[in-house]
């Protein structure tokens, strides 16, 4: 092909490279740091405990959505869609209202033990190991849920009418459609749950804590706001990159794309078995809403009444959220695209790490290390809002990456050489062709991005001073001081300006490209 | 003067050699077997694909290092040719300014353009709201109004009946003729070398022959023609 300097050609490596700078500075430093550091017993129980928790919210998660997969798979029922739309949801929803919602519902004087006090039973807690489970399965089992339900919807139509043909039930059915497909599907799901849990911050803030409930992203948090001892934090991070690491690189090994055997004909569906299956499917489906949207509606019952009394932190706090999100969406976005549209031609290494190497990073991690890098220079407070845009920007850009590879490779192969071959390059090629074709996925990606930071609570908890927070600190302050109504109050708020950036992005997105 | 100078293609284990030249307005058929590689020699002299041995020349200069769209080159693809999202014609006046940033004479040009391929007020309507033909129509429009001295068809009414392909034919000779244009043309069917004119090129075992008379290359095929062609 013949090619010419176009001005992106060195836009997208300049770019990677600074990506990895941001990515790889901090992670010298925490090694710089925490080189040589010993940790202590109190150290050791927080890796354990972060892998531990990690596992068995991962482990539930996949457990749990199986059923109501297979339920969604092979029923038809009136609001079927919306409940699979539902479930991306939680992706989307900022971590300190899920756990307010459940503290609502599970909390000391939440629903669930009013129920027990009143029938004279012991009441349950909801701080420690099997809170931080709960909340992680609450945010965490609606994604397994839409995996494995893919996973049930790839079944070749020709294996299912070959099972028909043979007559199986239910039992066979099983034995040789669903459980060969399950082995594909299920090492993957728990695997990216578990790189999820991991990094958690905002659930385990709230719920865990104590010697006997802290991971190694909560200790390295003390250690900086509490201890001030940056060098045990380095070292602490620098376990956190080891084991995010060694769990990212199993799951890319995992969720290789791997053949199921290739259906050429439309879908077909399963069979629906009747009977006592139907009601199985039936109460697996109605748990799962109640446990998805009962604490949801619980804060929002709890935080009504509260809106027209909020704390005089809230508001500026909002209009911080919003900046931080609307400028880290901005710079991910243009980010994001210039290296898709630079790896639609062909793979390029340099880029691939950069968008990668941030999974195997959390907040805090980045966060100690910019902490380390900007404190000998300037007060690492007044740096507080840039540095959790960065930190907010890294984090979501492989996300944004994943959506838009896919459109520009297509873009490339459909359009590049009519493009090409009509001189239409630089600012028209951006006008006339990427934007319009592109902006369905970048809605939706600006979407995701937006609703992910504004919801995010991570590093701004390391960096915040007193006039700095985000509003997932605001909310995650009020309730760790038992100040429910105005916590629900402030997570309502939050949540509302969470889904009204997703949607205000992804509609305009649509809009653009109807 | 179009002059391929001991060009060789090479993909994979690919390869296909072409040594020969065409006058200035030569009309060539480009016919072969599927994967002989007519595709391939018309991406290599519209710059997609770069060449591993020799040169392609227009009026003595090397295109080898000009661009795609700075090539003397208009090129229409087996599909996409007009871009989905623009209107017909927004996708027109891509071929006079990339930016689009028309000025009212370059309008006029293009309702010009429209009403000269019989698509008159139809510059409003987006592709999807053409005809197959229609379609075609408008992407030789285009080609109409940058008028670069050489058309290259890559089987673009492949999808089309008998008579629309007879049609469209027609309609790139009038085109051609107007603009003085070097056609170079990939097709597997004999009546459409046929309806071009001109003369025809053909391509297999890893060479594109150079151009005889169409007729009476038709008319006595060598052996491997005449097996392509499955005449006895």
């Amino acid at each position: 092909m013949a090619s010419r300097a176009r001005p992106l050609g060195l836009a997208a490596p300049a770019l990677a490279v600074l990506l990895l700078a941001l990515v790889l500075a901090p992670l010298a430093m925490v090694g710089w740091r925490g080189a040589g550091l010993s940790l202590g017993p109190a150290d050791w129980a927080a890796v354990r405990f972060s892998v531990t928790q990690a596992i068995l919210s991962a482990l539930f998660s996949t457990l749990l959505a199986i059923p109501v997969a297979r339920a969604l798979a092979r029923r038809h029922f009136p609001g079927r869609g919306v409940l699979i739309t539902l479930m991306g949801a939680p992706f989307l929803l900022p971590a300190v209202v899920a756990v307010l919602g459940l503290l609502a519902i599970f909390g000391r004087s939440g629903l669930l033990n009013s129920a027990l006090d009143a029938i004279g039973l012991p009441t349950l807690s909801i701080y420690g190991l099997h809170g931080v489970v709960l909340a992680h399965v609450f945010l965490n089992l609606p994604l397994a849920v839409r995996m494995i339900l893919q996973g049930w919807q790839a079944i070749p139509a020709e294996r299912i009418r070959l099972a028909r043909s043979l007559g199986f039930g239910p039992a066979e059915t099983f034995r040789h459609l669903e459980r060969p497909m399950l082995r594909e599907v299920l090492p993957g799901v728990a695997l990216v749950i578990l790189v999820i849990c991991l990094t958690s911050f905002a659930v385990v803030i709230t719920l865990g804590g104590g010697p006997k409930a802290t991971t190694i992203e909560l200790a390295i948090y003390q250690a900086v706001r509490f201890e001030f001892d940056l060098g045990r934090a380095a070292g602490l991070a620098a376990v956190q990159v080891g084991v995010c690491a060694l769990a990212a690189l199993a799951t890319w090994v995992v969720t290789r794309p791997t053949g199921f055997g290739a259906g050429l004909d439309r879908r077909l569906e399963l069979d629906a078995p009747r009977g006592w299956r139907r009601w199985g499917d039936g109460m697996a489906l109605t748990a799962v809403t109640l446990f998805l949207t009962l604490p949801l509606l619980a804060v929002a019952a709890r935080g009504l009444p509260g809106l027209f009394d909020l704390p005089a932190s809230v508001l500026p706090a909002a209009g911080r959220s919003i900046l931080v999100a609307l400028v880290s969406t901005a710079l991910t976005t243009a980010i994001a695209l210039t290296l898709a549209l630079a790896s639609a031609v062909r793979t390029r290494p340099l880029i691939e790490a950069a968008a990668s190497l941030p999974l195997a990073t959390s907040g805090l991690v980045l966060g100690t290390g910019l902490f380390l890098i900007v404190q000998p220079v300037a007060p690492p407070m007044t740096l507080a809002l840039p540095v959790t845009i960065l930190v907010n920007c890294a984090l979501t850009l492989p996300y944004l990456y994943r959506i838009l590879l896919p459109e520009t490779r297509a873009l490339h192969a459909d359009f590049g050489r009519l493009a090409d071959s009509l001189s239409l390059t630089g600012w028209p090629r951006l006008r006339w062709l990427i934007l319009p074709r592109l902006a369905r996925p970048l809605g939706f990606g600006a979407g995701v991005a937006a609703a992910l930071s504004m919801g995010d609570l991570g590093v701004i908890a390391l960096f915040a001073g007193e006039n700095q927070a985000t509003l997932p600190l605001v909310v995650a302050q009020l309730t760790g001081a038992y100040r429910m109504e105005a916590a629900a109050a402030a997570a309502l708020i939050l949540v509302t300006l969470s889904f009204a950036l997703f949607w205000a992005c992804d509609a305009g997105g649509r809009r653009a490209a109807a | 003067m179009l002059q391929l100078d001991h060009l060789t293609l090479v993909e994979g284990s690919f390869r296909l050699q072409a040594h020969w030249s065409c006058d200035r307005g030569s009309r060539i058929a480009i016919m072969g077997p599927s994967g002989a590689g007519k595709s391939t020699l018309l991406s290599a002299i519209a710059g997609f694909f770069a060449p591993s041995e020799g040169r392609i020349l227009w009026e003595g200069q090397d295109l080898g290092p000009i661009a795609p769209g700075d090539r003397p080159i208009t090129i229409l693809f087996q599909d996409q040719n007009l871009f989905p999202h623009l209107t017909v014609a927004q996708n027109l006046g891509l071929g006079l300014r990339p930016d689009l940033r028309l000025s009212p004479a370059e309008l006029v040009r293009i309702d010009e353009a429209l009403s000269r391929v019989g698509l008159a007020s139809l510059g409003g309507r987006r592709p999807a709201q053409l005809s197959g033909g229609q379609a075609s129509r408008a992407a030789l429009a285009r080609a109409l109004l940058r008028a670069r001295p050489i058309l290259l068809l890559d089987e673009p009414f492949a999808a089309l009946g008998p008579a629309l392909r007879q049609e469209m034919l027609g309609l790139v000779r009038e085109v051609a003729d107007e603009t003085g244009a070097t056609v170079l043309m990939v097709t597997h069917d004999p009546a459409d070398a046929r309806a071009l004119g001109g003369h025809l090129a053909f391509v297999a075992d890893g060479t594109v022959a150079p151009p005889q008379p169409t007729e009476a290359l038709l008319r006595d095929p060598p052996p491997a023609l005449r097996a392509y062609l499955g005449e006895e």
